[in-house]
């Protein structure tokens, strides 16, 4: 496996993503106004929201990386779409905790069972807590990596399915954030809701660049390992003949 | 539900956020963690790179 590491962009990306973050923070807490309905627990939203929707796209993206390592055999794609699942799924956690913080404070319970966008996320985030079991129970690398790479396409056309079905469903108690009502906000919130979005998008982007890079520095470190060894074996036969 | 009065929704907004904080930073550090390890094992391939060229 050829695996190429650039690193050089990483503390770039790195810094856009603390710039934004920061921004985003500013946007939320000195710009966008005090919701008249939740009052100053909305703040959560901005976090909350974009967090989900970077760890969904996260879990598609991993989809896309698994199809075009079946289509080409080739090793990185399976190494990017590893990363991108084993990070949304870290950020998922944040959503889930997040999300009952929320739902305690605005709805007065940590959880609701009769509300299909918490359900659908939770299947979502079990299901995708199989993989990393699937993933390490196949010893053969070669294996491994195909029946990985077909968990997470079937997986990552699962996630936009759900949220099709969930939309379509009927709202119990949680609101639709992106819909033709839902998505009427007011220009200042709009605009910190897309900054909060971009910032969360940088910050996953840099956390997933750092740890591509690092995995596949750690697997060019094994080939060379074994490379090296393959080379002191058989050097002493060598001299010997 | 009437919207909560600043100082008990503070202490939840304030909650969330340190939730996201704590997920990242631990992240982080396990991110770091396995770098040091990569950097340990980059050295240790250098030394025996370096043994069996002055062999």
């Amino acid at each position: 496996m050829r695996t190429v590491t650039r690193a050089s962009g990483i503390p770039r990306l790195g810094a856009a993503a603390a710039a934004a973050s920061g921004l985003a923070l500013g946007l939320v807490f000195f710009y966008a106004p005090i919701e008249a309905d939740q009052g100053f627990i909305q703040k959560i939203f901005y976090l909350h929201v974009p967090l989900g929707i970077v760890s969904l796209s996260g879990f598609v993206a991993g989809g896309i990386f698994g199809l075009q390592f079946l289509r080409t055999g080739d090793r990185r794609w399976d190494l990017r779409s590893y990363v991108a699942i084993h990070l949304s799924l870290i950020l998922s956690v944040a959503v889930l905790a997040t999300g009952s913080i929320w739902a305690r404070a605005s709805w007065g319970h940590w959880w609701l069972w009769n509300e299909p966008m918490l359900v659908s996320f939770l299947v979502v985030f079990l299901m995708y807590c199989c993989y990393q079991p699937l993933r390490f129970a196949i010893e053969d690398p070669e294996r491994q990596a195909r029946f990985a790479c077909v968990f997470a396409v079937l997986a990552g056309a699962f996630v936009p399915l759900n949220f099709v079905a969930v939309r379509m469903a009927q709202a119990v108690t949680h609101p639709r954030v992106l819909g033709a009502t839902g998505g009427s906000m007011p220009g200042s919130m709009r605009l910190t809701f897309l900054v909060s979005l971009g910032a969360m998008a940088l910050v996953y982007l840099s956390l997933y660049r750092l740890e591509t890079a690092r995995k596949a520095t750690a697997i060019e470190l094994k080939r060379l390992r074994r490379r090296l060894e393959a080379r002191a074996a058989t050097e002493p036969r060598m001299e010997r003949v | 539900m009437p919207a909560l009065p600043l100082d008990e929704a503070g202490a939840y907004v304030a909650a969330a956020y340190a939730v996201f904080v704590v997920v990242l930073m631990a992240y982080v550090a396990i991110m770091a963690r396995h770098v040091g390890r990569v950097r340990e094992d980059l050295r240790s391939l250098q030394d025996e790179l370096a043994h069996q060229r002055e062999d």
